[in-house]
């Protein structure tokens, strides 16, 4: 295309308000005021005292301005059992996310690599079967996880929900890298075997280094997806280590006792404060992550 | 051969040369790219065990009268029978098929219409992404839990609107069995309405500029554009979000209990939720399997159309 054309190029400049844009403009407010409203109700709700939050409107801002609802979710909000606050969760959560995405990283990492260059008899029937397990609802599975993580001696521990992390993260996990390492050149690959590099080497040496950002995209949709679980943390984490998700959930619907709502808003922003985090700073990490993860090369 | 070490094997594989006194099958099928196999060694068992055993488990312990333990003897049809009779059931499958059908239209039509104001050549298109996306980052439990607040019958919007002056308006559709369904749709909306805009703005992006040229010299209206070439045209994008977000709908959970446990009563109640009261609730384990395998069933007949569409021809060689 030949772009030193001495002809204008690109459309003709506009005003800036036109109708049309007044309109798109305005809609786009509306949609906006309508997704940000929920954040900032929790956040103007979550610094109000009890009375104030009785007394006046969700919309209102807080006249008394407290950070106590804070605190309280943080150290001593109740969860119908005992009252240690959201700290307990949100440790627990930690134990459970670092880990897991690690491991589940690493092992999809690897079965993408050993998809695309090492194939081997039935590999790709694997894959397929690994890829439709991904639409099989978890409950068809529950069960006998269950009775397997027992077997094993992981039922209601860290290790086993951690694992169930691993196996649930896998289909989606392994298409992304699969699909990655299949558009690097096949070149590279070859030069290292002929120069005598062996699997894991390969691996390691050259197809990690030149692969950081499938890596962050992946460990994005990690942290994010294990952060926010609840069903696997209810039933494989046990008591002792029920993730954050789980422990907002007992504080929140407790039956017990006084409903404190500015409390509850506080515990539900901390809950989600970590993907939050991750969705702010990754940018359009997440954008590409979540578009790699659905949209099949 | 399960003797052999991995370095062993590792070597034997690679470097060694394939002794060429007697090529087996066998020794070909086990030992070639033995370490790539070893590597696979966690897919290839998530596979069998927990994909295809676990699923065959569960629909074969569903034929059983299992209780706590999955022991029982083998029953027939009789727990899908008992399912089928059950009135908690069937309003969970019905709550779930409303909420699916207006889910699934809302979130299409809403994020491909947004897709399109993205598509607009618009100032702050990041910034307005950011705001429409954030709440797909959070989870089902914030999100029941922050619309469960939004709409408390005593605090929250209703009073709003009452304190306004709007005192015939109400807001309250999470107390009343017959509206409870429309505010799980609005809390799923909120969450998930961004995330189908991402994708269909990548479907809309994707469309060649050249016809969009072709379209304006032709002098089609742009909403024609849209609806009748560009549309069709995303065919591949609308179908992959259509699996996606018809999946997710069927597996719907958190957000039920975040925001209504189910009720009031059974009116919020769906089939995720009582399989899980069966299985670990009730210790009726028959049904709640039973239940599940329904579940695999409605996805089945989800996906294989799907799966028909997109490698059926292909495979017809």
């Amino acid at each position: 295309m030949a772009v030193d054309t001495l002809e204008p190029r690109g459309m003709r400049p506009r005003p800036f308000f036109t109708p049309r844009k007044i309109i798109i403009y305005s809609l786009l407010f509306f949609v906006s005021v309508y997704y940000l409203f929920p954040m900032y109700v929790m956040i103007v709700t979550s610094l109000k005292d009890l009375d104030e939050v009785r007394g006046g409107n969700i919309f209102a801002l807080p006249v008394r301005f407290t950070f106590d609802p804070w605190f309280k979710a943080w150290n001593s909000a109740c969860t119908g059992l005992y009252c240690e606050g959201l700290k307990v969760g949100f440790f627990n959560s930690v134990k459970i996310t670092v880990p897991s995405v690690i491991v589940s990283v690493l092992i999809a990492s690897i079965n993408g690599y050993a998809l695309v260059n090492w194939r081997f008899k039935g590999s790709e029937v694997f894959f397929v079967i690994l890829l439709f397990g991904s639409f099989i609802p978890y409950q068809v599975m529950l069960y006998p996880m269950v009775i397997i993580l027992r077997e094993l001696k992981m039922f209601s521990t860290l290790q086993g929900v951690i694992l169930i992390h691993t196996i649930f993260g896998m289909p989606i996990l392994t298409l992304l890298f699969r699909n990655y390492f299949a558009s690097l050149p096949p070149e590279l690959f070859k030069a290292a075997r002929v120069d005598g590099a062996g699997f894991w080497r390969i691996f390691f040496q050259i197809m990690v280094p030149m692969s950081l950002p499938i890596f962050v995209v992946a460990m994005i949709l990690q942290i994010t997806g294990i952060w926010n679980d609840f069903l696997f943390g209810v039933i494989y984490a046990g008591n002792q280590n029920y993730p954050m998700t789980v422990q907002l959930n007992n504080i929140v619907n407790s039956t017990q006792g006084v409903k404190e709502y500015n409390v509850n808003m506080a515990a539900t922003i901390l809950t989600g404060l970590v993907p939050l985090a991750v969705y702010f700073i990754s940018g359009k990490w997440f954008v590409r992550g979540i578009a790699a993860g659905a949209v099949k090369g | 051969m399960g003797h052999l070490s991995m370095a062993d094997a590792t070597l034997s594989a690679q470097s060694k040369p394939e002794h060429a006194t007697r090529p087996s099958f066998l020794r070909n099928l086990l030992l070639k790219n033995l370490s790539a196999k070893i590597a696979a060694l966690p897919m290839i068992v998530t596979v069998l065990v927990v994909f295809v055993g676990c699923s065959a488990w569960s629909v074969y312990y569903s034929f059983t009268n299992s209780g706590q333990l999955p022991s029982g003897k083998f029953v027939g049809f009789a727990q899908y029978e008992r399912l089928f009779h059950t009135a908690r059931f069937i309003g969970a499958a019905k709550n779930l098929a409303m909420y699916g059908v207006m889910a699934l239209v809302f979130t299409m039509v809403i994020g491909f219409l947004l897709a399109v104001l993205m598509d607009q050549k618009i100032r702050f298109e990041n910034t307005f992404r950011t705001i429409l996306l954030y709440p797909f980052a959070l989870s089902f439990i914030v999100t029941g839990l922050v619309w469960q607040w939004i709409m408390n019958p005593n605090y929250g919007i209703e009073k709003v609107l009452h304190d306004w002056g709007f005192t015939n308006l109400h807001f309250d559709l999470l107390n009343n069995g017959n509206t409870v369904i429309y505010g799980l749709v609005i809390a799923g909306l909120w969450q998930g309405t961004g995330f189908v805009m991402v994708l269909m703005l990548a479907g809309l992006r994707g469309v060649d500029e050249e016809i969009w040229k072709a379209a304006r010299v032709d002098g089609i209206p742009t909403w024609r554009t849209y609806l009748q070439i560009v549309l069709p045209m995303m065919r591949g994008v609308i179908v992959t979000t259509l699996v996606i977000v018809g999946s997710g709908i069927v597996r719907l959970y958190d957000l039920v209990v975040a925001l209504t446990q189910g009720g009031p009563g059974f009116a919020s109640d769906v089939p995720a939720k009582y399989v899980y009261d069966y299985m670990f609730g009730r210790a009726n384990l028959g049904q709640g399997l039973a239940a599940s395998t329904v579940m695999l069933v409605t996805v089945a007949i989800i996906l294989i159309p799907w799966a028909y569409l997109e490698f059926g021809p292909k495979k017809n060689k």
